[in-house]
């Protein structure tokens, strides 16, 4: 990673963790309801990949915390807060929420709450970009528990067989909610359940954006060069609960003090200031800078943005109308 | 105009819409190579090759996902799911994400897919080959359901699908495919939406959709000769969304109302007819409104048994014979 690169990165990381620190307050003021699943601990994941890939050209799909991977593609913080918000400003103009963030224009996909549910989509984003000829590729992210659902089994297979250009991220933070990895799966390194498929695939430590990048790289490479599909799996930590309700009971205090000391930012950050390129001083002055814009802009915009009218409940349910009278009423024949 | 089989009315909309359209595909099991569980792709394989025409693995939930994955990106899949008793399997993605995507994302997508898929009681294979199932589809919003009875309707109600931005449910039945019929032999586009007066009656409306909509027939036959009934048959070709102005003016007209529907009465197309009758034509009503419905088991294998719990036009008729106090 070039020097510059790694600096508007550690800005970009702080960015993503301090919305979600925000996200979790504007939660217990209740300014945001439903269920919100935040991703400190993890942005080494979503920015190392990113960094491999083109955001706003490749196709982005992910599960239920999704914030940062919108981000991440080009949305507007601000458009991610509002749909938090629940406001008509919002990505999805207040009908999706947190869960279901959706930026077409940055080709970001979009966040489902099925767990697995992406899998078979991004297999067909990846269809789609082979019917069509394109170089972009599709990108799957999602949990390390979403692969004991039957439909990881069943794309890795299609996806394989019919050599789709997809790349399937596996952030393993370890827990789906409150089990285990070793108590729910029978292998934990899950790239080792990928080899029956004849899919590439290989893991990676997640806490260390450089090095997440580099092996996206290669993973990028391989699926934008026609190979096929590639499953690169980062070994990564949650650091709140999984989502607001979770009082982390099923876990140790100790082991979450021994993953918060490998800090995707503060290793990012550390680097830097040994290789004399950032001084402590301005790091923290960059976190209150971030906090700065937050505040001033992204909630000061949420919170002012309108909410939806109630007459347009039923908006979006069925294709508009007007540009479907021919099929509804048969007048083409 | 041709006579041609409902499979062929079928295969001849995929046909002209993929000449049409590369972007246009069609997978499923069984359908490429082999030509499709009822021929309804038969020769596609040959003519769009392999990456247009998709064998897929058994992997319902899997290739309907990839289906609707591809339409977010402008693909118009056709997808076959072999029996609708399969489609429970694919069910999550339909209803979670196809049918919700244009909703959750604020307009931004759309998955203009469509799923076909036969079902029905046939020929006595037994409790997990004969599931009807329309009444789970059409209660889901986003998400368009029709049911053709014919092959003019089989035919003009796939292009239009095809045609169509919204995800759309396509419930054919096992036994119709090599029911013959007549076909424009020019493109013709079947609405979505509303229903189709089978037959003009004026004493009781007969309401049925796909199979039933022949028993309807073959009852208002039997009803006009030999007891002087005249019925209207109206065939609800759309099940989602339910032709509520076709209804109300049918019953209005007759002031009588039976519904045959191959399906187990509970919370299905009877119902909900009843129910739309109930709130656009109450006052019109000479009787109160009957259901002819099959019976609540799974289906029995044994040939006796089944055809006990299916009705047929003999059931349609007897129950307007109640009606009118005849019976
Ligand atoms: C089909 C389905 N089953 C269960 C749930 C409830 N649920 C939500 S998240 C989750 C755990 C998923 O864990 P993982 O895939 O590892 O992702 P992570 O939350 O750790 O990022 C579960 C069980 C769900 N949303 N969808
Ligand atoms: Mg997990």
């Amino acid at each position: 990673m070039k020097i510059e690169d790694k600096k508007r990165v550690l800005r970009e990381m702080v960015l993503h963790r301090r919305f979600e620190e925000r996200c979790y307050q504007a939660y217990i003021e209740r300014k945001i309801g439903g269920f919100l699943h935040l991703y400190p601990g993890q942005e080494a994941c979503c920015n190392g990949v990113m960094e491999a890939a083109r955001p706003g050209h490749d196709y982005v799909i992910t599960g239920y915390r999704d914030h940062v991977h919108a981000i991440k593609c080009g949305s507007d913080p601000k458009a991610v807060m509002a749909e938090l918000y629940g406001k008509e400003t919002g990505s999805s103009k207040g009908r999706g929420g947190s869960m279901h963030i959706f930026d077409a224009a940055h080709r970001f996909m979009g966040g489902y709450a099925l767990v697995g549910g992406p899998f078979p989509l991004a297999a067909g984003i990846a269809k789609a970009i082979q019917l069509k000829g394109g170089d972009e590729i599709a990108i799957c992210f999602l949990g390390d528990a979403a692969n004991n659902q039957g439909v990881f089994h069943e794309t890795l297979n299609m996806a394989a067989l019919w050599n789709l250009p997809v790349l399937f991220v596996c952030e393993n933070n370890r827990y789906g909610i409150g089990t285990s990895i070793e108590r729910s799966t029978a292998v934990v390194h899950q790239h080792k359940r990928v080899a029956a498929y004849n899919i590439e695939a290989s893991e990676c430590d997640g806490q260390d954006v450089e090095v997440v990048y580099e092996h996206a790289r290669k993973a990028v490479d391989h699926v934008r060069s026609g190979k096929g599909p590639y499953f690169l799996e980062l070994m990564t930590y949650r650091y709140r609960g999984h989502s607001m309700s979770d009082s982390r009971g099923y876990r140790t205090r100790e082991e979450e003090e021994l993953w918060k000391q490998r800090d995707p930012i503060f290793i990012l950050r550390d680097r830097l200031i040994a290789a004399g390129e950032l001084t402590m001083e301005a790091y923290e002055a960059l976190e209150k800078e971030t906090d700065a814009y937050i505040e001033n802009e992204v909630i000061k915009f949420s919170e002012e943005s309108p909410e939806p009218r109630v007459e347009d409940l039923e908006k979006y349910v069925l294709a508009d109308r007007a540009s479907q009278q021919q099929w509804l009423t048969g007048q083409a024949a | 105009m041709a006579q041609i089989m409902l499979w062929e009315a079928i295969q001849r909309a995929h046909d002209e819409e993929m000449a049409r359209d590369p972007m246009v595909i069609c997978m499923g099991e069984d359908i490429g190579v082999a030509g499709g569980t009822y021929k309804a792709t038969k020769g596609l394989f040959e003519k769009y090759g392999p990456l247009r025409v998709m064998d897929t693995p058994i992997s319902e939930g899997g290739f309907t996902g990839l289906a609707i994955g591809a339409s977010f990106l402008g693909v118009r899949p056709i997808v076959e799911i072999m029996s609708v008793n399969f489609a429970w399997l694919a069910m999550d993605q339909m209803f979670n994400s196809a049918a919700k995507i244009r909703y959750m994302s604020g307009g931004q997508l759309e998955a203009p897919c469509v799923f076909r898929s036969a079902g029905g009681a046939a020929h006595q294979l037994g409790a997990q080959h004969s599931a009807r199932m329309e009444k789970v589809f059409m209660g889901i919003a986003g998400l368009r359901v029709v049911t053709p009875s014919n092959p003019k309707q089989a035919y003009g109600l796939l292009k239009s699908a095809i045609r169509s931005n919204d995800p759309v449910f396509i419930n054919e039945h096992e036994l119709m495919y090599n029911m013959k019929g007549e076909v424009p032999d020019s493109e013709y586009f079947h609405p979505l939406e509303g229903s189709d007066i089978a037959r003009s009656g004026t004493d009781v409306t007969l309401f049925g959709y796909n199979i039933s909509v022949h028993w309807c027939l073959k009852a208002a036959e039997i009803l006009d000769k030999q007891y002087g009934i005249s019925a209207e048959v109206i065939d609800l070709y759309s099940l989602s969304p339910l032709d509520r102005a076709g209804i109300k003016q049918s019953v209005s007209k007759t002031h009588r109302a039976v519904i045959a529907e191959e399906d187990e009465a509970p919370v299905g197309v009877g119902a909900e007819i009843i129910a739309i009758i109930n709130e656009e034509c109450f006052f019109e009503l000479d009787a109160a409104p009957v259901r002819v419905h099959s019976a609540l088991v799974p289906q029995p294998y044994n040939h006796t048994l089944e055809k006990a719990a299916i009705p047929d036009h003999e059931d349609v008729v007897k129950a307007v014979l109640k009606l009118f106090g005849k019976a």
